[in-house]
Order: C-alpha cells, then structure tokens, then sequence
C-alpha cells in the first residue's frame, strides 16, 4: 500500500491532462506547461509544510532534466545531485530517476543510479497515465525511496555529511 | 572531428581487441565462404548442415542471408547473440548502452578480464573470434531518448545485409521503458519481434512473439506475469531490487533463439507466448490477439490492415484452436491490487497460469487523486514557468 502520508502528498498536486510526449512536436510544448506548473505547485506545497526538498530544472527541450534533492536526517543536511530523461514512450511509462553519486553504493538502485521503485508505483502510475507528471513520480517515487534509503546509507557509513554554506531557500 | 565520445569510443574498441588478443592466442577459427555439410574436424557447420540432410530443415543455409538486431545484450541477450553466432546467422546488430561489471558474472557469456568495456563491444569481440562469417554491428547507446530511438528506428529498417529491415527484433532487455520504446518503434515500422523477459525474483520467465496487427503488442494489455505460486505479499523486496539466475536467464534465451531458428528457417510452431515457471517446471503457452483498443495508435492501424488482408492468408498463418484457452481466467482474475477500480473487459485470454501484473480502469475519469485540481491553461509561457520554477 501507498502509506497515507505519500496519498495525501500527491492529491494535492495537480493532475494532468494532456497525453503527449517528446515526439509529439505540436503537444509537448502544451504537456510541459502542464509539467511545470504542477511541480511549481508541489515545490510551493512543501514550503508551506516546511518540507521543501528538492529543485528541478530541464533544458529547452523539456527532456533532459537535472536538479537537487536533499533529506535531513539528525538535522543534518544531505544533499543529492538528481538528473534523469524523458522517455519517447512517456507519459506512458514514468521517468527513471537517479542519483548518479549513490550508483554501486545501495542495492536498491539499478545500472547508473537509477533508484529501485516499489511495486506500488508502476500500477499506479499505468492507471493514471497521463494524469501524473514528473512531479507525481517525485512524491511518489524518489520522497519514499530518500525516506527508507538515506538514513540507512548513512548508518552504514556509505553517505557522510559534508560542510556546505548554500542553503537552499 | 576528433571529438572526446568518439576517442571514447576509439578506446573501448582497441581495449576489446586487447582483451580479446590476451585471451586468445590459440588457434583462430577462419572465415568459410559456403557452408557445408561435409564432416572434417574443421567444419563447425557440419551438425547443423544435417538438420538438412534429416529433413528438419529444408534450407539451412539461408541463415547466412539474415540479420537479426539484439536489444540488451545482458544476461539473456548476449546468450542469445552466442547462440545465433554459434548458429552462422548473416548479421547480428547489438544494442546496449550498460558495462561488463564484475557484478554480472553470475551470468553466462562475459568473463572478468571484459570488466569496464562496453557490453556490445566487449561481446561483438567475443563473438567474432567464435564465427567470422557472421556480420556485427555494436551500438553503445540508450534506445529510450529522443535522439537515440529515431538512429535505433532507422537502423533496424535498413540494418539487413541487403540494405532493408531486419529479420526479426528481439528484445532483451530488463525493463518496462525499453520495451515499450521496441514496442512503438515496431508498431511504427511494422516489423515483428520477440519480447522476452526473466521475473525479478528469478524463478520465472517468457517470451512473446508480436507480430504487429496480428498478435498482441506489448501495449495491448498490461505486463503479463507467469504466476510463481509464491504469495507477493511475503516476498520479501527489502535491501534488493532484483535477483538473477545463470538458469532461469540461458532457458529463456534458448527458448527465444529456439523459436527464432523456427521463425527464420522456418520449420515447427512458433509459439506467440510461452512461459516457464522455474519453482513447478511450468511451461504455459498461448496464442494473444491484439487489443483493438490498444493504447498504441500504430498497433490499432496495423490490426486494421491486417485485418483488410485476404482471409486465404490468414488460415493459413493462425492456429488459434490449438492453444489452451481458458474461459474462466479471463482479464482480471487474480490480480495483485490495491483498491482496484473496475476492470477492463476485453478479448484478452489468458491461458492458466499466465496473469496481468496489474489491472487499468476503462474510465479514466475516475482519478486516484483529485483534490489538487487539475491544471489550469497557464497564461505564462514555458520560458516564463521555466523561469518561475528556477528562482523558487
Ligand atoms: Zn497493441
């Protein structure tokens, strides 16, 4: 099950409407709008919990994407470099997210740092094709995967802490 | 121009030599022009040349006419690419875009001293010293992006040895995005191809013959799964993401070379779907049609076309009665779900034993979330949300 927590999260971020992807040269500029309002909203949500914990930027095409996401475990800070592709088959099939510092350090993680989805995911993001966007398989995939991961890694010693001035606010 | 990816690239290709120079300094096995059926010690057709000779085959020859393009060269793949080597297929093209790891040896195929070089390159080495006589092209990318899935479109439709479309596509690869992006490259181009796959867990498997229009795409329903008879719900996924067997993976690559031999050479059934359960020695087949609501606007022309087709053609071609249909384990039976909404109802038969991973609702105005609204039409424009998002 999705815990309740990661429910309330994505009902709260916009849904989708149109099905396009990359190929699809006259309705990818509209199905990217959509893309960035959404998680312009999902970013202003999690302000406003005081949760904020990540940024996301793509370049022109809309397909490539990279950005920052962090956790703070012991209130410590770590952050993490974040990138990934749009698919061709998209929105069809979600984004393969990753963490390309964390590759080889969990087994939780496939080739290239692409993190390890549950078996929640991919049924409910194929029952709401093209509803969810990239923010949806941000609280939904990579929140929930920082959560049990993170503090893990770090009990093992594999992440450590590491003194940065910039704080993202 | 000399830029850093093509010495890159340069590089991998002279460390393949090396690795395959270091490993190699025994006899080499030389080019032959027409292959024969006379049994010297030097004759690696001789025993394939007799399936002739006992009329399984009528022309096995024509092999060397053929070319066939491999999708993820792992731990199925690359078997498979062995096994069409060993067998003098005409060409063989490569696509992958991961490296030999240390991690893969509990694998057929690659060897430790390959570590770091690039799957194709590492195995395109390999498989040349095994049979000259075969024609390999390797390509070291990602068919998922943009860019990468319109040079995959294009060189599986002019890849043969004679210019045009290969033979057959088969899939080999690991995971849903790639397969679905075989799917509409195939759907698009109209070329058949074989799905195949091994479980997470490792104790089961399939492959799928698609033939565009005909059989049912990869899209047409949701991934299908041959039941473990292990409860998912005490499977434990904690600490892993997938397990794999040197087994489960080289039965399932025989299975897919095995029903390629039979496509190209054309002699026996070729199964549209066959399973294999590795915990009960399972082995489910059947035959799929298309879904003619598929989400793949190209599969839905292509069952149109083919069914435009004179009907001569199709007796000869459909063996539907054959296979093991059961009435009672229609779409949506046995379904791990959460929630699930209704259940789509379609043609799609599946035969015991064979399960939908998950189910999709007919309507898709039943949300699972709705209470952030949807979108509104922006007034901004993309530059301007692009603009707004990175100053947050
Ligand atoms: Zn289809």
């Amino acid at each position: 099950m999705v815990d309740e927590g990661t429910r309330k999260t994505l009902s709260s971020i916009p849904l989708l409407k149109t099905k396009a992807g990359p190929r699809d040269k006259e309705l990818w500029p509209t199905r990217l709008k959509e893309e960035y309002q959404a998680l312009i909203k999902y970013v202003q949500n999690n302000k406003e919990a005081d949760n904020d914990w990540f940024r996301l930027e793509s370049d022109k095409t809309g397909t490539k994407w990279f950005g920052k996401c962090w956790y703070v475990h012991n209130l410590l800070k770590y952050e993490f470099d974040l990138e990934f592709d749009i698919p061709v088959t998209y929105p069809t099939t979600a984004p393969e997210l990753a963490l390309p510092s964390l590759d080889g350090k969990t087994a939780k993680m496939y080739r290239g740092g692409k993190i390890c989805l549950t078996d929640h995911f991919k049924p409910l993001w194929a029952r709401n094709v093209p509803k969810f966007g990239i923010a949806h398989a941000m609280a939904l995939g990579l929140g929930p995967w920082l959560a049990v991961e993170v503090p893990e890694l770090i009990e093992r010693g594999v992440v450590k802490y590491q003194e940065k001035s910039d704080e993202a606010k | 121009m000399a830029n850093v990816e093509e010495l890159k690239k340069k590089i991998s290709e002279l460390e393949a030599k090396l690795a395959a120079a270091q490993g190699n300094s025994g006899p080499v096995r030389q080019k032959i022009d027409v292959m024969s059926s006379e049994v010297v010690d030097s004759n690696p057709y001789s025993r394939l040349m007799a399936l002739k000779r006992m009329g399984i085959v009528d022309n096995y020859e024509k092999i060397r006419e053929l070319s066939v393009a491999i999708v993820g060269v792992g731990g199925v793949g690359s078997v498979t690419a062995e096994m069409l080597t060993r067998c003098g297929i005409g060409k063989l093209i490569l696509f992958d875009y991961d490296k030999v790891e240390l991690a893969n040896m509990n694998r057929l195929f690659f060897q430790p001293h390959q570590a770091g070089l690039s799957k194709v390159d590492a195995a395109a080495g390999t498989l040349q010293s095994i049979n000259p006589d075969v024609a390999i092209d390797a390509y070291n990318y990602n068919i998922t992006t943009v860019d990468n899935f319109q040079k995959f479109c294009d060189t599986i439709s002019t890849g043969s040895l004679t210019g045009g479309p290969v033979d057959l596509v088969l899939s080999c690869v690991d995971n849903f995005e790639a397969r679905m992006a075989i799917n509409t490259a195939c759907n698009e181009l109209n070329q058949r191809w074989f799905e195949s796959g091994v479980s997470e867990n490792a104790v089961s498997g399939h492959i799928q013959f698609i033939i565009p229009g005909e059989t049912a795409c990869f899209a047409c329903a949701p991934p299908l799964v041959v039941a473990s008879k292990i409860d998912e719900k005490t499977l434990k996924k904690e600490g892993v993401c997938a397990a794999s067997l040197p087994t489960t993976m080289g039965i399932v690559a025989g299975f897919l070379v095995q029903n390629t031999l039979k496509y190209l050479l054309n002699f026996g059934n070729v199964s549209h779907y066959l399973g294999y359960s590795a915990l009960t020695d399972f082995f489910p087949t059947m035959s799929l049609k298309p879904n003619p609501q598929c989400d793949d606007s190209y599969c839905r022309r292509r069952q149109t076309e083919f069914k435009a087709k004179p009907v001569v053609e199709l007796a000869t071609e459909v063996k539907e009665d054959d296979t093991p249909i059961h009435a009672d384990n229609e779409w949506g039976i046995s379904l791990v779900d959460e929630n699930s909404p209704e259940e789509e109802t379609s043609n799609l038969k599946l035969a015991e034993g064979v399960e939908v991973a998950y189910s999709i609702p007919v309507d898709n105005n039943t949300p699972e979330t709705s209470s952030g609204g949807a979108v509104a039409a922006s007034e901004l424009s993309l530059e301007e949300l692009m603009q707004q998002m990175k100053s947050m």
